[in-house]
C-alpha cells in the first residue's frame, strides 16, 4: 500500500525553512536553464521565421553567404527569365538582385557598436517578401537615397525615427519608414534601394545574392535546381528556409556554454537536495520504523521518499519558472555567424523550454532523493525504533 | 583539544552530510572560476607584453571591407610604427564544412610577418623555406598535431569568400601563445587569382616602437584616413578581440548574473548545512557553556566549523576549476584570441569568496544558539 502524498506535504511544511533553501538553490539552477533556453528557442525563431519556403535564394557557387557571395549583374536577367517564377504585379517575373552589407552602429545605451546588415533591393524584393509589415511612414523610393528600417533597429538605436537621416557610405540616408518581419532575421536590418546601395560601396556591376519567388513551395524545389543546373550561371540556389536553418548554429557559442554552466550548477544542487533528504531521513527514523510496523512495505516507503525529493525539485521548478517569468519576451542581439551581423531577437519561454526545465528539476530530485530513500527503506526496524 | 581541532573534528562528524556540502559548494566554486577565468581573459588581461605593443587597421564600416594595400606605406611612413604586415581573412572550408573542422586562415606578406609577429616562435630555415615558396604556409603547432601534418605536406583549402582553391606546401610550423590555431600563407596567391582582390588588404598588423605609442599611432593612422573613401579603425589587438566578445551579446552581464547565482546558491547550502547541524548541537553548546565556554568562543567555533567546510570546497572547487580550464584550452577545437589562465588573483579571490559565504551562512544560526540559555539548552530535546 502506497503511503498518501500528503505526508510528503506536511512533513515538507513542517520544516520550512529548509525546504524554502533547498527548493531556492533548486530553483537557481532551473532559472539559469530556462534562461538559456529561452535565449536559444528565441534565436532559433528569429531564423526559423524568416525563410519564405517559395522564395530561392542565388548565391555564387561555393559560398555559403549572402556577404561572401557576389557576382555579375550580367547573370541577373538570365535569372529573371528562368521558367516557373511567380509573376509581380506588373506582370514581371518577380525577381530581385541585393546587394547586402555590414555597417557599424553606435548602440542608443552607448554600450558599444554594432555590425547592422544594410539590404539594397529592387522594388520586387519588398514583394517577394509578403510577411514583412510596414508599421510607420513608407517604403522607400527606388532612385533616392532613402531607407527603411526595422522595428528593433528603430528602437535599438539613435537617428533611426522616421524622418531622421543615418549616415554610412558615402553620406546621409533619409529613413522614411519602419517595418515589422515578424521576429525574423529580416528584424535586425536596413533596407534601400539596391543601385544607390552599390554606388555607395563602389560595387556596382554585380549584386551579392538575388531572390528568385516561385508560385509556390513546390515549384521552388524544381525552380533552386535549374538555377544550379544552368552552366550559363555558375551560381546555386538555395531555398530561404535551408539558407537561415543553417545559421541556426550561430547559437552555438550560448549554447556550449549555457549548458556548461547548466549541468555544473544541477550537480550542486543535487548534492543540496541530497543533503535536505538524508536529514529528512535521519530526522524520522522512528517515524518511519513506526510505518513499517504497521505494515507499510519497504517499496512504499522508499517510493514516498522518493516523491518527497520529486516535490521538493517540483517547488524548485515552480520558483525558478516565476523567477524567469519577467525577463520573457526581453530583446537582446547576438553577432549571426554568417552574415557577421547582429541578430535582435527574443527571450522565449515556449512549453517545451518550460517542460525541459520542469523535467531538469525532477532529475536533479530523483538523483537527489534516491540514494537517501534507498537508506530509510533499508533500515533495520527495531534499531530505528530504539533511536 | 585544541580549538582548532575541536571545529575539524565537529566539521566532518557527519560524513555524509559534510562530504555532500562540501561537493556542493565545489561545483559551485568550479564554475565561478571558470567565470572569473573567462572574466580575467576578456577584460583584464592585457597580453603579453609583444600582444600589448601591436595594432590591428581595419576598415571603419566593417572588417568585411577591405582596404587598398598602399595604405601600408603610409602608414609605415608615420612616427611609432616599427613594422606593418596586410593580414587577410581567407573563410576556406578544409576537408569539409563541419565546424571542428574550421580553423583561421590567413593571406599575408611573408617577408615582414615576423618583423610583427615577433613572439612567434618558428625556426629560421623554415621561415626562409616559407619566404621562398609562392604556394608555402605556416601552420599552428596545435593544429600540425591535430591534422598529423608534417613539413612538405599539401593541403588545400576550398574558398567560399574568394573564388579559389589555394593549394599549399607546409613550410614551417610555428607556436604561439596562446594557442593560435590558425594557417597564414601568401596572400599574393590569392591576389593572382581573384582579379578584384589584387592591391588589397583585410586588415593591417602592426608593431609599434613601444606600448606607450599604440594609442598614438592609432589615432595618427584614423586621422590620416578620416576623409578617404576608405576611412580606417585602428585600435590595439586586444580592443579588436574583445570587438568580437561584444558581439555576442552582453556577455559582462551574462558572467556578472551567473556569478552572483552561484554566489548565493552556496550561500544557500551552506547555510542549510549549518542550520542543520547546529540545530541538532543545542544540549552541546549548553554543556560547553556549562564548562565555562564563552558566547564568542561558541560563535567561534561554529563560525570556524562553516568555514571550514566552504574552504574545503572552494579547494576543490578551484583544483577542478584549474583542471577544465587546462582541458579546454588544449583540446583540438579550442580557439580563442584570449588568454583563458587560472591565476592567483582568480584563485584567492575565489577562496576569499567561499570563506566569505561560509562566514556568512553560519553567522545566523550559531548567533541564535550561542545565545540560548544553558537551562533551555540542556531540556532540548534534538
Amino acid at each position: 500500500m502506497a503511503i498518501p502524498l500528503s505526508y510528503n506535504i506536511r512533513n515538507l511544511r513542517l520544516r520550512k525553512g529548509l525546504t524554502i533553501m533547498t527548493a531556492l538553490g533548486i530553483a537557481l539552477t532551473v532559472t539559469t536553464a530556462i534562461f538559456i533556453m529561452a535565449l536559444l528557442a528565441g534565436l532559433k525563431r528569429a531564423f526559423v521565421t524568416s525563410g519564405d519556403s517559395q522564395n530561392v535564394l542565388v548565391l555564387r557557387k561555393g559560398s555559403e553567404a549572402e556577404l561572401s557571395g557576389g557576382f555579375d549583374a550580367a547573370n541577373f536577367p538570365v535569372l529573371k527569365n528562368l521558367p516557373g517564377i511567380a509573376k509581380d504585379s506588373h506582370g514581371e517575373p518577380m525577381a530581385s538582385g541585393e546587394w547586402v552589407v555590414v555597417i557599424v552602429l553606435p548602440r542608443k545605451d552607448g554600450t558599444g557598436e554594432v555590425n547592422v546588415t544594410v539590404r539594397g533591393m529592387m522594388p520586387d524584393g519588398l514583394e517577394l517578401r509578403p510577411k514583412v509589415k510596414l508599421v510607420e511612414g513608407r517604403w522607400f523610393t527606388p532612385g533616392q537615397r532613402e531607407v527603411v528600417v526595422s522595428e528593433s533597429i528603430h528602437k535599438r538605436f539613435s537617428n533611426a525615427n522616421v524622418g531622421d537621416t543615418l549616415a554610412f557610405g558615402k553620406g546621409p540616408w533619409q529613413v522614411v519608414g519602419v517595418f515589422d518581419a515578424g521576429g525574423s532575421a529580416y528584424d535586425s536590418e536596413i533596407w534601400g534601394d539596391v543601385n544607390q546601395m552599390a554606388t555607395d560601396f563602389d560595387r556596382q556591376g554585380g549584386f551579392s545574392s538575388a531572390y528568385l519567388r516561385a508560385a509556390d513551395p513546390v515549384s521552388a524545389q524544381s525552380l533552386k535546381n535549374r538555377v544550379g543546373d544552368d552552366q550559363r550561371l555558375k551560381l546555386e540556389g538555395m531555398l530561404e528556409t535551408e539558407y537561415y536553418a543553417k545559421q541556426t548554429s550561430s547559437g552555438a557559442p550560448i549554447r556550449i556554454i549555457g549548458w556548461i554552466v547548466a549541468v555544473i550548477m544541477a550537480i550542486g544542487s543535487s548534492f543540496a537536495a541530497m543533503n535536505t533528504m538524508y536529514a529528512a531521513v535521519a530526522y524520522r527514523g522512528r517515524e518511519i520504523a513506526t510505518l513499517r510496523v504497521i505494515g507499510f512495505s519497504k517499496p512504499s516507503i522508499l517510493t514516498s521518499f522518493v516523491l518527497e525529493s520529486l516535490l521538493l525539485s517540483l517547488l524548485g521548478a515552480l520558483v525558478g519558472i516565476v523567477l524567469m517569468l519577467p525577463f520573457n519576451g526581453m530583446t537582446t542581439g547576438t553577432s549571426n555567424a554568417v552574415t557577421f551581423s547582429e541578430i535582435v531577437f527574443s527571450l522565449r519561454m515556449t512549453m517545451p523550454v518550460v517542460i525541459t526545465a520542469v523535467a531538469f528539476a525532477l532529475i536533479m530530485g530523483l538523483f537527489g532523493g534516491i540514494a537517501p530513500a534507498w537508506h530509510a527503506a533499508r533500515r533495520d526496524i527495531i534499531a530505528a525504533l530504539r533511536d | 583539544m585544541t580549538l582548532a581541532r575541536f571545529v575539524s573534528k565537529n566539521a566532518f562528524r557527519n560524513k555524509r552530510r559534510s562530504v555532500l556540502t562540501v561537493l556542493s559548494i565545489a561545483f559551485s566554486l568550479l564554475l565561478l572560476t571558470l567565470m572569473m577565468t573567462i572574466w580575467r581573459a576578456f577584460y583584464l588581461d592585457e597580453g603579453s607584453a609583444e600582444s600589448a605593443q601591436r595594432l590591428v587597421v581595419r576598415h571603419r564600416v566593417s572588417l568585411t571591407f577591405s582596404l587598398p594595400a598602399y595604405y601600408r606605406e603610409k602608414i609605415r611612413s608615420l612616427p611609432g610604427v616599427v613594422a606593418v604586415v596586410p593580414v587577410s581573412w581567407f573563410g576556406g572550408i578544409y576537408k569539409d564544412q563541419k565546424p571542428e573542422n574550421f580553423f583561421a586562415q590567413f593571406g599575408t606578406d611573408p617577408e615582414e610577418f615576423f618583423k610583427v609577429f615577433r613572439d612567434v616562435a618558428i625556426p629560421a630555415d623554415q621561415v626562409t623555406a616559407w619566404q621562398r615558396d609562392r604556394q608555402g604556409v605556416i601552420v599552428d603547432d596545435t593544429l600540425a598535431n591535430k591534422y598529423g601534418w608534417k613539413l612538405g605536406d599539401r593541403i588545400i583549402l576550398q574558398g567560399t569568400i574568394y573564388p579559389v582553391n589555394p593549394e599549399l606546401n607546409i613550410r614551417g610550423i610555428f607556436h604561439a601563445v596562446p594557442d593560435d590555431k590558425s594557417v597564414y600563407f601568401n596572400a599574393k596567391y590569392v591576389e593572382e587569382a581573384v582579379p578584384w582582390f589584387k592591391g588589397k588588404a583585410g586588415t593591417f598588423s602592426i608593431l609599434a616602437a613601444s606600448p606607450a605609442d599604440v594609442s598614438k599611432v592609432s589615432s595618427a593612422i584614423d586621422d590620416m584616413f578620416r576623409n578617404s573613401p576608405q576611412p580606417t579603425k585602428a585600435e590595439s589587438e586586444k580592443a579588436f578581440g574583445l570587438e568580437f566578445v561584444a558581439m555576442m551579446g552582453n556577455v559582462k552581464a551574462f558572467i556578472l548574473s551567473i556569478c552572483m547565482a552561484v554566489v548565493f546558491a552556496i550561500l544557500l547550502v551552506s547555510a542549510n548545512t549549518m542550520a542543520m547541524s547546529i540545530r541538532e548541537r543545542t544540549r552541546e553548546v549548553a554543556v560547553l557553556k556549562t564548562l565555562g565556554f564563552t558566547r564568542q568562543t561558541v560563535l567561534g567555533l561554529f563560525i570556524g566549523e562553516a568555514m571550514a567546510l566552504a574552504l574545503a570546497g572552494g579547494l576543490i572547487g578551484t583544483a577542478f576549476g584549474y583542471l577544465l580550464v587546462y582541458a579546454l584550452t588544449h583540446s583540438p577545437q579550442f580557439f580563442s584570441f584570449f588568454n583563458m589562465k587560472v591565476t592567483l588573483g582568480i584563485w584567492l579571490s575565489a577562496m576569499v569568496a567561499s570563506g566569505f559565504v561560509g562566514f556568512l551562512s553560519a553567522f545566523i544560526p550559531s548567533y541564535h544558539a550561542s545565545q540560548v540559555n544553558i537551562v533551555d539548552g540542556l531540556r532540548h530535546i534534538g
